[in-house]
């Protein structure tokens, strides 16, 4: 039987959460915005798979402009609109051997950080609400298991949940403080959203793990060294730039969208309609 | 023995007196001058890329001896890098940002004009508790006093330590009362790399300076942390606190990162009665929403560009205003951005090129277990904690319009009702009842009302 595409319940799962957000958690996004993300991200893929003579993949764009819907935050509607095209472009333009260097929503935010100062991420504003955070593991491991990419997002809380327990009894704090960062909704919304995307993590089980823990090295760096804020996403944008290194030491098979499960694909799986060009990434919140 | 209040602890905030509310096409109403949070406090945050000013308020009123205050600062503080401060200007920046209760009159259905006016919320910061200095015995416990200062009529050190058990000595054997758990947290301060900030009062410099209260102090730091320090009032705290940050910044408003920061409800319509009881209803109001959220929320109470207000609870700061305060962006720009400006509501002296971000949170060891960090957005929007009185119209002009008016006016003044209960948790039957008999009084002047015959004897 043909297994459903992970993107579609990634898709659902994104949008769960964004009307979620927006109802109910008071998310400043609105309907306008979210549209002007949605078209613009659309948009951009139409025309880059133009330019690049590739099909037209409307799920991957869906899924990084739900996902800037969910993370960016601006008072430009250009801004937005510009975020939303480098986002997409991201894909386009950031590629080594055929694989994306980058996860697009990312690397979009990132850049765009840096550029701008104009745009911004408030990674507070998920809060540490129980429901929501059971919400997103749920959501979030259905895409990951589908997209076989559970071990990426299990070995990075792992890694990070050390880390924090680490600092906590180095500094004789007691273990609600590390409790209360692990509570956080955006660190899941990472964990099994966007760190997981499997066309940019590495293509091994070892190289992945290894990816996950310099990920959340870099994060506690970032947040407890330098003392800025969203280390999480710096560092994936970071770390992002040795996958071809991780790649090549830790060599694996590359992952497919319509073939998931690379090391047990079947004989009868479907063959890949264009190889290696087809810039069917998710990028994710 | 001197009391310590580690930072942040036990202060008063009263509900203040704002200065004459121009602006705004109507006139001012009232204050409300009733003591509103018990145990809170109040702090100036000014931040510039990784330039901090943190200005304490203070009104402790008891002994002077008595004062102490133990703040870890991320760096050793220089003697130009403290400061007094004005009291009068925090004061100002309380009332331009406090919440406010904005009245409207409905005006004649036969020839519609409205009119309205406003009174604040006005949050004076009250006081905190000092320490006492000392000598030799401080290297023997691991303690190193970094450098020692009067600024004022305060007796200020800086101290590094190498342990939390050798600092606790110290601070004991200087008079300082410690609480009981203390320990743990200086020692996690200690391990990250925090200096302390110890002050208490000179007698003699203070009998000097003539003044009759503690002014507030300032410390003026460069780092990348961006934090407030929060935990040592919690060990052993009698219940939450509150605390009220009044965040100036260059590019826009302050949020936490590690909290939720959320807006409190507003542009709310309340029944009219509310306006003999503001304090106590934002009280309400306060209290229900830290419950809804779970005690887990910093809340925003005003976000501004300094530049210009509407309705103006205060006038803006002047740019001497805001440099007592610590900002330091401002020479070189103009004073005023004249685009920002509306040109009813600006006072004279006018606002400047900054944004005001006023955040209110109810914190206790339970819900808040880590100091607050914040960052600096780029958002501009503005904000503010606004609520919404509409008085009937009492006239007795004849049209058809004034039987439409009647009916919707019933309609609005039960929609009044729910939203306060809403807001506040306060009973649906008794709100109803307290506007009822408003709606009575009214209904003296242009008939009995709907809304009086539904829920009126």
């Amino acid at each position: 039987m043909k297994r459903p595409d992970p993107r579609v319940f990634q898709i659902v799962s994104l949008g769960s959460l964004l009307v979620y957000g927006m109802a109910i958690r008071g998310f400043e996004v609105t309907p306008a915005r979210a549209l002007l993300l949605l078209a613009t991200a659309l948009a951009t893929q139409w025309a880059c798979a133009r330019a690049a003579g590739v099909g037209f993949e409307a799920k991957s764009a869906l899924i990084s402009g739900l996902s800037l819907c969910l993370l960016l935050r601006t008072n430009s509607a250009a801004l937005a609109a510009l975020t939303a095209v480098v986002t997409i472009a991201s894909k386009f333009v950031f590629r080594f051997r055929g694989k994306h260097v980058f996860n697009p929503t990312n690397v979009g935010i990132v850049l765009m950080m840096l550029a701008t100062g104009q745009v911004w991420v408030s990674p507070g504003q998920w809060g540490n609400v129980a429901l929501l955070a059971f919400l997103i593991v749920c959501l979030g491991s259905l895409v990951v298991n589908r997209a076989a990419r559970g071990d990426v997002t299990v070995a990075f809380l792992g890694f990070w949940s050390m880390t924090l327990v680490a600092r906590a009894l180095r500094l004789g704090d007691p273990l609600t403080i590390p409790l209360h960062q692990l509570q956080s909704g955006a660190l899941l919304l990472f964990a099994f959203f966007m760190i997981s995307d499997p066309k940019t993590t590495p293509d091994s089980r070892a190289g992945r793990i290894l990816f996950a823990a310099l990920v959340a090295w870099g994060a506690w760096y970032v947040q407890f060294k330098l003392f800025r804020p969203n280390g999480l996403l710096w560092s994936l944008a970071a770390v992002s730039l040795l996958v071809p290194l991780i790649d090549r030491l830790l060599p694996g098979s590359r992952y497919d969208w319509r073939a998931p499960r690379p090391t047990q694909r079947r004989h009868d799986a479907p063959p890949r309609s264009v190889p290696d060009l087809m810039p069917a990434s998710a990028g994710v919140a | 023995m001197r009391r310590l209040a580690p930072f942040l602890i036990s202060c008063l905030l009263l509900l203040g007196w704002p200065s004459a509310a121009h602006a705004f096409c109507g006139f001012y109403v009232g204050k409300a001058d009733t003591k509103l949070f018990n145990k809170a406090s109040q702090v100036v945050l000014v931040r510039d890329g990784d330039k901090t000013a943190l200005t304490m308020a203070n009104d402790f009123r008891g002994e002077m001896k008595e004062f102490a205050l133990v703040v870890p600062v991320p760096t050793v503080l220089k003697r130009e890098q403290i400061e007094i401060s004005d009291k009068a200007v925090i004061d100002h920046l309380d009332a331009y940002s406090a919440p406010r209760l904005v009245e409207y009159f409905d005006g004649d259905p036969c020839m519609r004009t409205d009119y309205d006016r406003m009174m604040t919320l006005g949050g004076a910061p009250r006081p905190q508790a000092m320490a006492a200095p000392a000598g030799a015995r401080a290297k023997a416990l691991g303690v190193t006093i970094e450098a020692q200062y009067t600024v004022g009529e305060y007796d200020i050190l800086i101290l590094s330590a190498l342990e939390s058990s050798g600092l606790e000595t110290w601070l004991r054997e200087n008079g300082y009362k410690m609480p009981q758990g203390a320990s743990a947290v200086l020692g996690s301060y200690i391990k990250q790399n925090l200096k302390f900030f110890v002050a208490r009062v000179n007698l003699k410099e203070q009998a000097k300076s003539g003044f009759t209260f503690l002014r507030p102090l300032r410390v003026s730091y460069e780092s990348p942390k961006f934090m407030l320090p929060i935990r040592l009032g919690t060990v052993n705290a009698d219940g939450p606190q509150d605390l009220v940050i009044l965040a100036l910044s260059r590019k826009g408003r302050i949020e936490t990162t590690n909290y939720m920061t959320v807006k409190l409800p507003t542009g709310q319509e309340i029944p009219t009665y509310v306006k003999g009881e503001f304090g106590p209803f934002y009280k309400a109001m306060f209290a229900e929403q830290v419950r809804k959220e779970n005690m887990r929320a910093v809340f925003v109470e005003y976000g501004w560009d300094m530049g210009w207000c509407d309705p103006c609870a205060a006038d803006p700061l002047s740019s001497d205003e805001l440099k007592k305060l610590g900002v330091s962006w401002l020479d070189g720009e103009a004073a005023v951005n004249p685009q920002a400006r509306r040109p009813q509501f600006m006072p004279g002296g006018g606002g400047t090129n900054a944004y005001v971000t006023r955040l209110h949170v109810r914190y206790d060891a339970a819900h808040f277990p880590e100091d607050l960090v914040f960052q600096e957005t780029a958002n501009r929007e503005n904000f503010q904690g606004r609520y919404v009185l509409r008085h009937p119209w009492k006239g007795d002009s004849k049209c058809e319009a004034v039987d439409a008016y009647r009916r919707s006016l019933s309609e609005r003044q039960e929609r009044e009702a729910q939203t306060l209960a809403w807001l506040t948790g306060w009973n649906i039957d008794e709100i109803r009842k307290k506007a009822g008999a408003t709606a009575q009084k009214i209904g003296d002047l242009g008939g009995r009302s709907l809304w009086a015959w539904l829920f009126l004897d």
